[in-house]
C-alpha cells in the first residue's frame, strides 16, 4: 500500500498497532510472561523464576520435544517427497486427471483433523496393519495431514516453471529422468524448501489428531502442554510452549537459509 | 554426414485449427534456410516440428534422411536457441554448456575441451564461472548458442534468436552468426525470424511463411528481386503493389500505359505490378507516373513519398531532398522496365 501524506502514514502505522498489538503480539507475550513467573493474581504476573524452564529441559518434557521434533522431521519429508511425486505426476496429466489428483490430495485439509485423526484410528487398529499403539500411527497421521500443503504448494512452484527449461534440456539430449532430476528439482529447489518448512511448521503444532492416536511412549510437545495446562500447572505449560515456539522458529530460520541460498534469481 | 531438414507433407493442428498446412520444404547439409513471416504464420510451429516439441498430425519431418517424426526430442541430435535463451540459472555458464554433453553422457576427459571450444568459438571465454543473472542480453545470447554447439548438432534451429536484443547489438550478433556458420560449414541452420534485414543477411534461401502455409521460396536476391506472390513482395521490402490490366505490349496503371515485360501473363487479365519503393525515382523518365504527394517522412539518408496517384498511393524511397516537396503538390514518378515485376494473379489492393 502506497501511503504519501504524513497523516495517511502514522493512521496506518496506528492502525497496525491496534491491530496487531493485541490479535498476535499480547498473547504471546502473556506466555513468555507466565512462563518466568509463579504466580498471576493482579495485572502482571508474580514471583520471577526460572524453574520451570529447567524442569521443561528434562526427562518427560524433553522426551516430548524430541518426539516432536522426531515426527515433524519424519513427516514433513516423507510429505515433501509423496507431494511433490504426486504434483509432477499431476502436471503431466490432463486438465481432468489433474482436477482429480489435486482434489483428492486436498481432502485432508477439507476434513477436520480430528476426523483424520479418527479415521487413521479407526483403520490401523486392526490387522493386517496395526499400528495403533506404536509411534508409526502418530508419524502417519501428521503425514497425512501435511502431505495437502507440500502437495498444493509445490504444484503451483511448477505451473509457474517455464517449459522452455525442459524443453532446452531435452533438446540438448537429456532424458526426461535426467532433466528432473538436473533442471526441474534444482529450479524446484527453493519452492520445495518453503514447503518443508509449513509442514514442518504444521506438525510440530499438531494436536487434534495426535490427541487421538498418541501411545504412552510417544507423546509429543503440544500433547504435554495440553495435558499440563489441564492439570492447572499453567506456568509449567507456558514455559513448554515458549520452548515449542522457539524449536520450531528456530528450525524455519534454518530452512529460510537454505532457501536463500538457494534460490536463483 | 548428411545433415539436411526435410519437412514431408507436415500439418499440425492444436484443437481443431490447422497452424502449418501441408508443408513441404528441404533444408540442404549446410543450408542456412530462414523461415520469414509474420506472428502466426506457422514458422515457429515448423521449427518446433524439427525439434520435437509438436506432433505433427500428419507428414514427415526427417533429418539427415532419418525419419525423426516419432523419436522423442532428446533422441534427435539438434541443437536449439530460442529467444529467451532459457538457460539454466542455477548452473554456471561452464556448467550450461557441459550440460547436454553430460546428459548424452559424452566421454569424461573430453568435455572440458569441448565446453572450452564452444565458450572460444561465442567468444564468451572470459565469462565460465558466472551465472547467467550477471550476464548481460547479448552474453547471454553467445551462451545460448554455445551450449548448443558444444554437442556439435546436426542442424541447429534458432527460433527468433536475436529478437531480445537491441538493435544495434543485433546487427553485431547477425555478423557473429554468419561467421559462425562459416566455421561449422556442415551444420545445416533453420533460422526463424520475422525481421526481413535477418533473413536477407544470413539465409542462403528464405521460406516465406504466412496463414500456416509455405508462400514462397527462393534464395534472397530471387525473393527480392522476383517475388513470386503478393504476400512474398509486401513482407520483403515493402514493395509497391498496383492493380494492372495487361496488354499486348505492356499494363496499363490508373489510365496510364506502363512497359514492362508481360512473358507470362495473358493479355487482357488483371495483374499485380510489383514495384520497389527504393527503384522509383523522383522526376521525368521512362514510365512516368503523375499524381499528388500526400505524405512525406524523412528517414535520415532518403526520402519515403506517398504519392496519390489514380486513388493508389505509391510509395517511392528517394534520396534525401534539398527541398522537401509540399503536400498536395503534383510530382512525377518513373521506374525503369526491368525493375517491375508483374503477378499474374487477381488484384488485392489492401
Amino acid at each position: 500500500m502506497l501511503v504519501h501524506s504524513r497523516t495517511g502514514r502514522w493512521t496506518a502505522w496506528a492502525l497496525f498497532a491496534v491491530l496487531f498489538v493485541p490479535l498476535f503480539a499480547l498473547p504471546l507475550l502473556v506466555i513468555v510472561a507466565a512462563s518466568f513467573s509463579t504466580h498471576w493474581s493482579g495485572a502482571f504476573p508474580s514471583g520471577p523464576t526460572t524453574a520451570h524452564y529447567a524442569a521443561a529441559v528434562r526427562g518427560e518434557s524433553l522426551r516430548a520435544l524430541t518426539t516432536s521434533l522426531v515426527t515433524a522431521v519424519t513427516a514433513s519429508l516423507v510429505a515433501l517427497t509423496l507431494g511433490t511425486w504426486a504434483a509432477l505426476a499431476s502436471a503431466a496429466l490432463g486438465r481432468r486427471g489433474r482436477r482429480i489428483l489435486d482434489a483428492l490430495f486436498m481432502l485432508p485439509v477439507a476434513v477436520p483433523s480430528v476426523v483424520v485423526g479418527l479415521a487413521v484410528l479407526v483403520a490401523f487398529s486392526q490387522p493386517p496393519v496395526l499400528l495403533n499403539g506404536t509411534r508409526w500411527i502418530v508419524i502417519l497421521a501428521h503425514t497425512v495431514l501435511v502431505t495437502a500443503f507440500a502437495h498444493q504448494s509445490v504444484s503451483a512452484a511448477i505451473r509457474r516453471l517455464d517449459p522452455m527449461y525442459e524443453q532446452a534440456a531435452a533438446s540438448l539430449g537429456a532424458r526426461p529422468a535426467y532433466v528432473l532430476l538436473r533442471v526441474r528439482l534444482p529450479l524446484l529447489l527453493p519452492s520445495l524448501n518453503a514447503a518443508a518448512g509449513l509442514c514442518f511448521a504444521l506438525s510440530m503444532g499438531e494436536l487434534s489428531a495426535t490427541m487421538m492416536l498418541y501411545p504412552p511412549d510417544w507423546l509429543p510437545l503440544p500433547v504435554l502442554i495440553f495435558t499440563a495446562t489441564d492439570r492447572g500447572s499453567l506456568f509449567t505449560g507456558s514455559a513448554l510452549a515458549v520452548i515449542l515456539m522457539a524449536a520450531t522458529l528456530l528450525a524455519l530460520l534454518a530452512v529460510s537459509h537454505i532457501r536463500t541460498r538457494a534460490s536463483f534469481r | 554426414m548428411n545433415s539436411g531438414i526435410r519437412f514431408d507433407g507436415v500439418s499440425v493442428a492444436y484443437g481443431g485449427t490447422t497452424v502449418l498446412d501441408h508443408l513441404d520444404l528441404t533444408v540442404e547439409p549446410g543450408e542456412v534456410m530462414a523461415l520469414l513471416g509474420p506472428s502466426g504464420s506457422g514458422k515457429t510451429t515448423a521449427l518446433r516440428a524439427v525439434a520435437g516439441f509438436v506432433r505433427p498430425a500428419s507428414g514427415r519431418v526427417l533429418i539427415g534422411g532419418q525419419d525423426v517424426t516419432a523419436l522423442p526430442p532428446y533422441k534427435r541430435g539438434i541443437g536449439m536457441v530460442v529467444q529467451q535463451y532459457a538457460l539454466f540459472p542455477h548452473l554456471r555458464v561452464d556448467a550450461n554448456v557441459a550440460f547436454g554433453l553430460k546428459a548424452q553422457k559424452a566421454p569424461k576427459a573430453e568435455i572440458p575441451a569441448r565446453v572450452a571450444e564452444a565458450l572460444e568459438m561465442t567468444g564468451m571465454a572470459a565469462y565460465a564461472r558466472r551465472y547467467p543473472r550477471e550476464l548481460s542480453g547479448g552474453q547471454q545470447q553467445r551462451v545460448a548458442i554455445a551450449r548448443a554447439l558444444a554437442i556439435r548438432p546436426r542442424v541447429l534451429l534458432l527460433d527468433e534468436p536475436l529478437s531480445a536484443l537491441d538493435a544495434q547489438l543485433r546487427s553485431g550478433m547477425l555478423a557473429e552468426l554468419a561467421r559462425l556458420h562459416r566455421e561449422l560449414p556442415d551444420v545445416s541452420i533453420l533460422y526463424v525470424t520475422h525481421d526481413q534485414v535477418e533473413a536477407l543477411t544470413l539465409a542462403d534461401r528464405i521460406a516465406v511463411m504466412d496463414k500456416a502455409r509455405l508462400q514462397d521460396c527462393g534464395t534472397p536476391q530471387d525473393l527480392y528481386r522476383r517475388p513470386r506472390t503478393e504476400f512474398t513482395a509486401s513482407f520483403v521490402g515493402n514493395a509497391n503493389l498496383l492493380p494492372v490490366t495487361v496488354g499486348a505490349r505492356g499494363v496499363a496503371f490508373a489510365g496510364t500505359d506502363l512497359e514492362v515485360a508481360t512473358e507470362d501473363v495473358a493479355p487482357g487479365s488483371g495483374a499485380t505490378l510489383c514495384v520497389r519503393p527504393h527503384l522509383v525515382g523522383l522526376g521525368e523518365g521512362p514510365n512516368a507516373l503523375r499524381g499528388r504527394v500526400a505524405e512525406v517522412q524523412w528517414r535520415g539518408s532518403t526520402h519515403r513519398l506517398y504519392v496519390e496517384v489514380g486513388g493508389h498511393r505509391v510509395k517511392a524511397d528517394v534520396r534525401e531532398l534539398r527541398e522537401t516537396p509540399a503536400l498536395g503538390a503534383e510530382v512525377t514518378l518513373h521506374f525503369a522496365p526491368e525493375d517491375a515485376v508483374l503477378l499474374g494473379s487477381g488484384v488485392s489492393d489492401g
